[in-house]
């Protein structure tokens, strides 16, 4: 029951884009396509997952045990930065498919704060192991529903006839506000 | 390019936010109200101008295939030194900012301006532009949590000036996206 309500609250109610503001250059960035925007997701989920994992042994391992916590951002920034690069070259020998769909978002995925963000609420709710892998994989699929219902409304309004000033990324925005307005919808539920 | 304009450029022209939309997660998440937003620009200027002025400084010594890892352990270091500050003598600004303080390491707008400016000018340039881009990312995020308090809680600057509350939507994260659209919107309208 408490994983369920994880899962709704950061899929739905507390959605890591349209609610916490996580990941919003990716959002706005790699939303022009639907096909795209599913590869992008693929990534975040992929990386968020295993970050989460590592930043939650290097925080109960190193910095709390030796009582360096306010080391926290440098450390795990440079071990996201670093375990991007490690699983682009893993995926390279590996899986040289999935590399081909996932390439060129791994690199951006870096500077992508929706990871570094995780990691770091995962430590602040004291989520333990399971919990804090539930609030990762929960968190990833609601950027990835918020991409890629995003993508499938900008491919719609691209064609629209709108004001010229307002093309491209203003009325991105006001559009991610009325999706915004609709997540709203979820908040009793949690 | 002369150094005003060096200084200049961040505020309309290549204003990080309206012309290049970068670093837009905290420009989302903490304008609520005015001095928050004015907190969030003035504490990633500060972490743009001391990176800008280190990294423009140890540029010579630092291979070309290890750069972006280096920068962004000088970013987090500066970024570590402001939460501490932060949490030291503005505990209330720490606590309003929360989790977008150790995000600003991961603002595109300070790992922007290290690759493309700071790592290939002078000290003195590096500078300028810290300070000009800085600024005109403060400038926006102000613009916005000033947009967002009058319309969602009819004050500004934490100055009440109507009676009860406001359009309450501005302050949810649905006003948020709009208040931008429309800025960008303007910005756009101003730079032609």
């Amino acid at each position: 029951m408490e994983y369920l309500l994880i899962i709704i609250s950061a899929v739905f109610v507390n959605n890591i884009v349209l609610s916490k503001f996580l990941g919003i250059c990716p959002f706005i960035g790699v939303s022009g396509k639907v096909e795209t925007s599913i590869g992008m997701a693929g990534a975040v989920t992929f990386v968020m997952t295993i970050a989460t994992l590592v930043t939650y042994l290097i925080r109960t391992y190193i910095l709390i045990p030796f009582g360096i916590e306010y080391m926290q951002t440098i450390t795990f920034i440079l071990v996201i930065a670093s375990l991007v690069q490690l699983v682009e070259i893993i995926l390279k020998k590996a899986s040289p498919a999935l590399y081909q769909a996932l390439g060129i978002f791994l690199p951006l995925i870096t500077t992508n704060c929706a990871v570094l963000g995780v990691a770091i609420l995962a430590g602040q709710n004291d989520y333990n192991l399971i919990k804090s892998i539930v609030f990762a994989i929960a968190n990833s699929i609601g950027f990835s529903i918020a991409l890629i219902i995003f993508a499938g409304l900008r491919e719609q309004f691209e064609l629209a006839d709108i004001p010229q000033a307002m093309k491209g990324v203003p009325i991105a925005f006001i559009v991610a506000g009325l999706l915004a307005m609709a997540f709203m919808g979820f908040a009793g539920i949690a | 390019m002369n150094q005003l304009q060096n200084f200049t450029k961040g505020f309309i022209r290549e204003n990080p936010v309206f012309a290049l939309f970068l670093g837009l997660c905290p420009v989302l998440g903490v304008t609520t109200t005015a001095i928050n937003g004015m907190g969030m620009g003035l504490a990633t200027t500060f972490v743009l101008l001391m990176s800008n002025i280190v990294i423009s400084l140890v540029k010579g010594f630092i291979p070309a295939n290890v750069r972006i890892p280096s920068f962004i352990v000088i970013i987090a270091s500066f970024v570590t030194i402001v939460q501490l500050t932060m949490q030291a003598y503005l505990p209330s600004l720490f606590e309003a900012l929360g989790l977008f303080i150790p995000l600003i390491v991961v603002n595109c707008i300070v790992l922007g301006r290290a690759e493309a400016f700071a790592s290939k000018n002078n000290l003195i340039s590096s500078i300028i532009d810290g300070l000009g881009m800085g600024l005109g990312f403060t400038f926006a995020l102000t613009l916005l949590g000033a947009v967002r308090e009058i319309l969602g809680s009819g004050s500004f600057f934490g100055m009440k000036f109507i009676q009860g509350d406001g359009i309450l939507i501005f302050i949810l994260s649905p006003g948020a996206f709009i208040a931008l659209g429309y800025l960008i919107m303007l910005a756009r309208k101003v730079n032609k």
